[in-house]
């Protein structure tokens, strides 16, 4: 095939993908719904089987710590309720599989678009702000479908879904710029090892912020229940929030090493090779040492008591908003030699 | 430094009591030493770093771009001077940055040293007794066999399998595992201390230049014949520059010639002879982005590249009063380049010229412009100025600019006088004051010269603490016990386990020592 028709391919798979992906996040909104009208229908009080509800948590030891902070299992529940609880939660999980499917589904055609893209170029798929973007929704992507067998992460579906149609659909609508060769500066293997780890480590900051957005969410319903509120079932299906700590804590473990070989290790023989200065404090460089700096606190803070839970959640999140900002305010707001060529 | 002298003298003072008063020199130092070195503090200091980093990519820096410094400087009047006292045109050499990052590497010394003998003590330490309520710990299970004869027997097979370090007691085992957490934590700490040691040594005995070198033209490495050098704070001087020379013997450019992206450089390279001492042999070399000129410690950068119109000035009386060719410098991507000619030994009246260099020039509705990068359709756009002839003052004068305080620009017709020249012609200035000829041009070529040494130790220092964090980061320390008691007349064996790292969740671990343990067939299994 030439180079037009590789474009053209992936001018057509972007989209779909993009399309695919909103279906998904649909399917998981309707998750989310169904968990809401659930509790309306179940009198608040029935506290459903916790082993049901959290029936997509991890390991015995979540399950067993989910009975505790849920207010115990105890055959309080009515058999009515329970059965509608039961019904209203497979259909949740119906619509949960149906997302995860989906997300998988366009997955692949993702994958294409970025595949095709960087053949029609002749290069790597991230050398303006447009491949940067369907590159590192796609790296969001591949983050979470590792984890999301690994960790049990469907419940993340919802956010995951949203952040890359919101990014692909931006990149289509505002950011496309067609398919052209590199400037000199970006010729270098670096630039491929730099960035695809800048890629990776950025998908995980993503599905570990919002890992860490869900975290607070649940911790705070949590803390109603043990004042005598209620929750709901969508709510309920999600891992307790110390499971959630705990995968938000093994993604950004994951993270943390990669960023830190990208930014100060790659990133900086690029430079040299380029710049002849491995380090010089380019807006790019700073909001990258930025990034890794609020990450190091985030870990710090997890070893700090008083700082674990909530405040090391909010820096997770904290970290991840200036990642974003290096990769779109830096590139939009702040000139300097990152810029990309017609962004 | 001193105040750790203090502290060196404050500590040795033998009248101490052994318990200072609650503030006194003493436990005032310790009490001040406890808090920079805490937790606590690291992680106040990280949040610090983060954010004295950020004013730098927002506030222009002086040593990036000292122009828009001064153009930032005179727009905002009041906020300026203001900005210029923090130290906001150059946040990474303020002493208030320096302070965050050399409290930082106080408190990580200070911080992990320490806790080296702590865990070489640690290292050497069987794991513990098993507490008293086992049932306490995260992972507890529990069952009843007939008679536990052999069960810490299989349950130390069992741990020594998952390569626990296991330690037998009195009717239990204590098991313990992932001691190289720590060791990854302390080798990732003190590895950051050398890739900081590295970068400092760079900053302090390097340098970097940057010359503009006209095609056909030489540099040889004299800090005087940089355009602009930037030495280290511990750097010498000539002495410390290796003393190669180089010669720009030709440069290729190639632009995207259609399409979207029409104009963008495409490739760059520039044809080099040099020598590594004046007495080498000449060797040649074609410098290219991203491939750097390797000499004696210093690399060659190519940088950017841009225009030199070469042009011939006649005065007033027909002497040669300029020839040659001028850089200019390229004002946007299509390389409409900017530059002045200076006549200062014109007579009877100096002569200065200004104005712009355009590689492929059309007129277009404000006048001429260049609409590609390359040299289509060159031409010399300037406009001229006179004065009286000046006493050579020796200061230095930029090359790039016309200082026209004491010239008077030319008119013609009660206009401004302007020229427009291709290749090859002339025209007669105003008044008889002379000629000018644009004779063509040559391409120059901007060089950067560096020497960073410690960058391999930065670079080892970083590759280690990597190694260390990928250590402490996915190796989990988990304590484990398995006990064996009576229980009103049954035995029952408890297994229990804890993680001592930051993850929480033991997974199915101890699960999975339970199941290896209990004898098999139909058991009564308890759960908590
Ligand atoms: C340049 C500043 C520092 C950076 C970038 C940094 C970074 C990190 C990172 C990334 C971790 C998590 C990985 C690991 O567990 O090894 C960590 C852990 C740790 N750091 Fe630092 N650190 C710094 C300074 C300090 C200082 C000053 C202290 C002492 C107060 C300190 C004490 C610790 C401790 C005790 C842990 C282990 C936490 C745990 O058990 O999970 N660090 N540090």
């Amino acid at each position: 095939m030439s180079p037009e028709t590789y474009a053209q391919v992936s001018n057509l798979l972007i989209p779909t993908a993009t399309v695919i992906y909103v279906l998904a996040l649909i399917s998981h909104a309707m998750e989310w719904a169904l968990g809401r009208t659930a509790v309306a229908k179940a009198a608040v009080e029935q506290e459903a089987d916790a082993e049901v509800l959290v029936g997509s948590a991890a390991s015995p030891a979540e399950v067993g710590a989910a009975s505790v902070s849920t207010g115990s299992g105890s055959g309080a529940a009515g058999p009515s309720t329970s059965g509608a609880e039961g019904v209203a939660s497979e259909r949740l999980d119906a619509a949960s599989r149906i997302g995860l499917l989906l997300t998988w589904l366009a997955f692949v055609l993702h994958l294409g678009g970025v595949v095709t893209r960087g053949l029609a170029a002749g290069r790597v798929p991230w050398g303006n702000m447009y491949e940067f973007s369907i590159t590192a929704s796609l790296a969001v992507a591949i983050v979470y479908l590792i984890f999301v067998q690994k960790y049990k992460l469907q419940w993340l579906g919802l956010g995951v879904t949203f952040v890359i149609s919101a990014v692909l659909g931006l990149a289509s609508l505002a950011l496309y710029t067609p398919a052209g060769p590199l400037v000199p500066a970006l010729h270098s293997y670096w630039l491929v090892i730099h960035v695809s780890a800048a890629a990776i480590s950025g998908g995980a900051f993503t599905v570990g912020g919002l890992v860490s957005v869900l975290y607070l969410v649940k911790a705070r319903a949590e803390r109603k229940v043990l004042e005598g509120g209620s929750m709901s079932a969508s709510l309920r299906r999600l891992p307790t929030a110390e499971a959630m700590d705990g995968t938000a804590y093994k993604v950004l473990a994951f993270a943390f090493p990669l960023w830190t070989f990208g930014v100060l290790v790659a990133g900086p023989i690029w430079a040299e090779h380029a710049w002849g200065r491995y380090w010089g404090w380019d807006p790019k460089e700073v909001w990258s040492l930025v990034t890794w700096v609020v990450y190091a606190a985030y870990l710090h803070a997890r070893a700090t008591a008083g700082w674990r839970g909530r405040r090391a959640a909010t820096i997770a999140i904290v970290g991840w908003f200036v990642f974003i900002f290096n990769f779109v305010g830096v590139n939009l707001l702040v000139s300097g030699l990152h810029s990309y060529a017609g962004v | 430094m001193s105040d750790v002298k203090d502290r060196i003298a404050a500590s040795s003072k033998p009248e101490e009591p052994p318990t200072p008063p609650a503030m006194g020199l003493v436990g005032w130092l310790r009490w001040t030493w406890r808090q920079l070195t805490s937790m606590k503090t690291a992680l106040v200091l990280l949040f610090l770093l983060a954010l004295g980093a950020v004013p730098g990519s927002l506030v222009p820096q002086t040593p990036i771009d000292p122009i828009k410094v001064s153009d930032f400087l005179a727009a905002h009047k009041t906020l300026g001077p203001i900005y210029d006292k923090l130290g906001l045109f150059d946040v990474y050499k303020s002493a208030w940055f320096s302070a965050i990052y050399l409290l930082l590497f106080i408190s990580l010394i200070g911080c992990v040293v320490p806790r080296l003998s702590v865990y070489a003590k640690g290292l050497r330490a069987r794991p513990p007794k098993p507490p008293r309520n086992l049932n306490r710990l995260p992972g507890y299970e529990r069952f009843e066999v007939d008679g536990g004869d052999g069960v810490l027997e299989a349950a130390t097979r069992e741990l020594r399998k998952r390569r626990f370090r296991v330690q037998a007691y009195d009717g239990a085992v204590g098991a313990e595992r992932g001691y190289l957490r720590e060791a990854g934590n302390l080798l990732f700490h003190f590895s950051l201390i050398l890739a900081l040691v590295g970068v400092a040594w760079g900053s302090l005995f390097g340098y970097r230049g940057s010359v503009l070198v006209v095609v056909g033209n030489g540099f040889s490495n004299t800090v005087a014949q940089y355009d602009d050098f930037t030495p280290g704070r511990a750097f010498s001087g000539d002495d410390d520059l290796p003393p190669f020379s180089l010669t720009v013997k030709d440069f290729q450019v190639k632009f995207q010639e259609d399409g979207p992206q029409k104009g963008a450089a495409r490739e760059f390279k520039a044809q080099l002879a040099y020598q590594e001492t004046p007495d080498a042999p000449e060797k040649s070399y074609e410098l290219q982005v991203n491939h750097p000129l390797k000499l004696d410690g210093s690399s060659v950068y190519l940088l950017g590249h841009g225009y030199a119109p070469r042009v011939t000035v006649k005065d007033g009386q027909g002497n040669v009063a300029f020839s040659g060719p001028a850089p200019f410098l390229p004002q946007d991507s299509n390389f409409s380049s900017f530059g002045v000619i200076k006549a200062p030994d014109a007579r009877p009246m100096t002569l200065g010229f200004e104005g712009f260099f355009l590689p492929t020039a059309v007129i277009g509705p404000d006048g001429p412009v260049s609409v590609f990068p390359d040299d289509l359709n060159p031409e010399l756009v300037m406009t001229g100025y006179y004065g009286r002839p000046q006493p050579e003052t020796g200061k230095p004068e930029s090359v790039y600019q016309l200082d026209k305080t004491k010239l008077t620009q030319f008119q013609q017709n009660g206009d401004k006088w302007r020229f427009q020249l291709a290749p090859g012609q002339t025209v007669p200035l105003p008044d008889k004051a002379g000629s000018i000829t644009f004779d063509g041009y040559s391409r120059w070529v901007k060089l950067q010269v560096s020497h960073t040494p410690g960058t391999d130790l930065a670079l080892a220092g970083i590759l280690l603490a990597i190694l260390g964090l990928m250590g402490s980061l996915f190796v989990h320390p988990r304590r484990t016990w398995v006990r064996v008691r009576d229980e009103d007349g049954r035995t029952v064996v408890e297994v229990a386990g804890l993680d001592r790292g930051p993850e929480r969740g033991l997974g199915d671990e101890i699960h999975a020592i339970t199941k290896s343990l209990r004898p098999a067939g139909p058991s009564k299994e308890e759960q908590p």
